[in-house]
């Protein structure tokens, strides 16, 4: 029988302890538990990205992981991208370029994307495609939001230089 | 979700007790990607999952003693094609690991659940065999190794004992004069499971071939190591004639089935060009020519 559990992980840059059930995914224990909405459930079978949170600075689909597998992780939701009201520049420019139509798939679009610019701030338009392979989209044929994620490697690198 | 507990282990002998205690249901949980799917969709009895990633054998990549890689069963893919000496010394790897799934699968899924998950399809195993890895398992016996190329037994099954366990994979130094090339068939860029894939091996004495390996995976219920192939190969000269002749022999070798990814006729094709174009790359890449894994 599966039974409680406390987990504890810094979620978004907060210490936060939570009850979960033993068989929970990190996405239902996010969603269920924390009350932290923006991440999304499409397929729950790792094949959308809508679920896509960064656990321990990596990206991953929160319904393959369990909840409790992230005790004495760093976990960084759609929610923790913002800072003091100011957008990251991804989430600047998915607005400026509607990027978006239904929604369901941005946010994690938005932490794919930022996790690639962490990694590679001066992305190619093949390797953006490339790193966004695993997030569906089904409203907006994708080219906007390919635009908008250059048009946001370019905004940091004015920013950081 | 089924009803299932979740077992953090912080070593190779504490994973061994809690599979052994938790009986034909205990599941290893590496990536995760195969089955937390598994579990959710019920297309598994699991009781209990035991996270093996907090054991440092099992997560660690770097170099063996002795030469060598190894790399923990749990290692995630992108620790794999991230690590320095796996780009330089074993691009085969970084072929395979940066393909499986996107991104998100690539921060999870691992080599270990690639192999014991025991797909015909699975694009880990090809190159890990054309590499001549071994899979270092544990279990109530103690440890012991068996050669990758032997490790599945038909889809989904494979040499584990109960209670055993795979902890890591050793894969021996590059020859000099060596090198291995991993493509795979599917009819988009990414995020799909291979039609056909084939690992290629070589090791060159001047322009001749003095050891070579094909291996086809998705065209017989195991990955297909074609000796046949190899013989059409070794001692002569790479040549059209016997890129064209190990070609021949990888489509007369494979025993595919027709499905929704591919017929028969097809996958049997893509065995033959897939070898061709394995081998071309091996052999760039043994004379120490780069070769782009992929975009």
């Amino acid at each position: 029988m599966s039974s409680r559990i406390i987990v504890s992980a810094e979620i978004n840059g907060e210490p936060t302890e939570f009850l979960a059930d033993e068989r929970d995914s990190l996405l239902e224990a996010l969603r269920d538990r924390l009350g932290l909405m923006g991440t999304k459930e499409g397929c729950n079978n790792g094949n959308c990205g809508a679920c896509a949170v960064l656990l321990d600075g990596r990206l991953v689909n929160a319904c393959l992981v369990m909840a409790a597998e992230v005790d004495g992780a760093q976990l960084t939701t759609v929610e923790g991208l913002a800072r003091e009201d100011r957008l990251v520049p991804v989430q600047e420019t998915f607005l400026e370029r509607g990027a978006l139509q239904c929604g369901i798939c941005t946010p994690g679009f938005l932490v794919a994307a930022h996790a690639l610019l962490q990694e590679h701030p001066r992305p190619t338009e093949e390797q953006v495609r490339y790193w966004l392979a695993g997030n569906l989209c089904r409203c907006t044929g994708y080219d906007k939001i390919i635009t908008a994620v250059l048009d946001a490697a370019d905004r940091t690198d004015v920013a950081s230089g | 979700m089924q009803d299932l507990r979740y077992a953090r282990a912080s070593s190779v002998a504490e994973a061994s007790r809690l599979l052994a205690d938790g009986g034909p249901t205990a599941r290893v949980l590496a990536g995760g990607t195969d089955v937390i799917v598994q579990a959710r969709e019920r297309t598994q009895k699991i009781s209990l999952f035991v996270d093996i990633k907090h054991i440092p054998e099992a997560v660690g990549v770097g170099g063996a003693e002795g030469g060598g890689l190894t790399l923990g069963a749990a290692a995630p893919c992108c620790h794999i094609y991230d690590d320095a000496s796996v780009r330089s010394s074993y691009p085969a790897l970084v072929d395979a690991t940066s393909l499986i799934g996107g991104t998100a699968i690539q921060g999870r899924a691992s080599l270990g659940g690639n192999l014991c998950n025991s797909s015909p399809a699975a694009d880990g195993v090809p190159p890990l065999i054309a590499l001549g890895a071994t899979a270092v398992i544990a279990g109530p016996g103690g440890e012991r190794r068996v050669p990758v190329a032997t490790f599945t037994t038909g889809p989904g099954q494979n040499v584990l004992e109960p209670g055993e366990f795979v902890v890591a994979l050793e894969v021996p130094a590059p020859a000099p004069g060596s090198g291995v090339r991993f493509l795979r068939f599917i009819p988009r860029n990414e995020m799909d499971i291979a039609v056909v894939n084939v690992a290629s091996a070589l090791r060159l004495d001047g322009a001749e071939v003095a050891e070579a390996r094909v291996v086809v995976g998705a065209a017989a219920p195991t990955a297909l190591v074609v000796e046949e192939a190899a013989e059409a190969l070794v001692g002569r000269p790479l040549s059209q004639e016997s890129i064209a002749s190990a070609a021949a022999a990888a489509r007369a070798a494979v025993r595919p089935i027709d499905d929704m990814r591919g017929s028969i006729r097809q996958r049997r094709h893509l065995a033959g060009v897939l070898t061709e174009r394995t081998l071309r790359d091996a052999a760039r890449r043994a004379r120490g020519e780069e070769v782009a894994s992929h975009p």
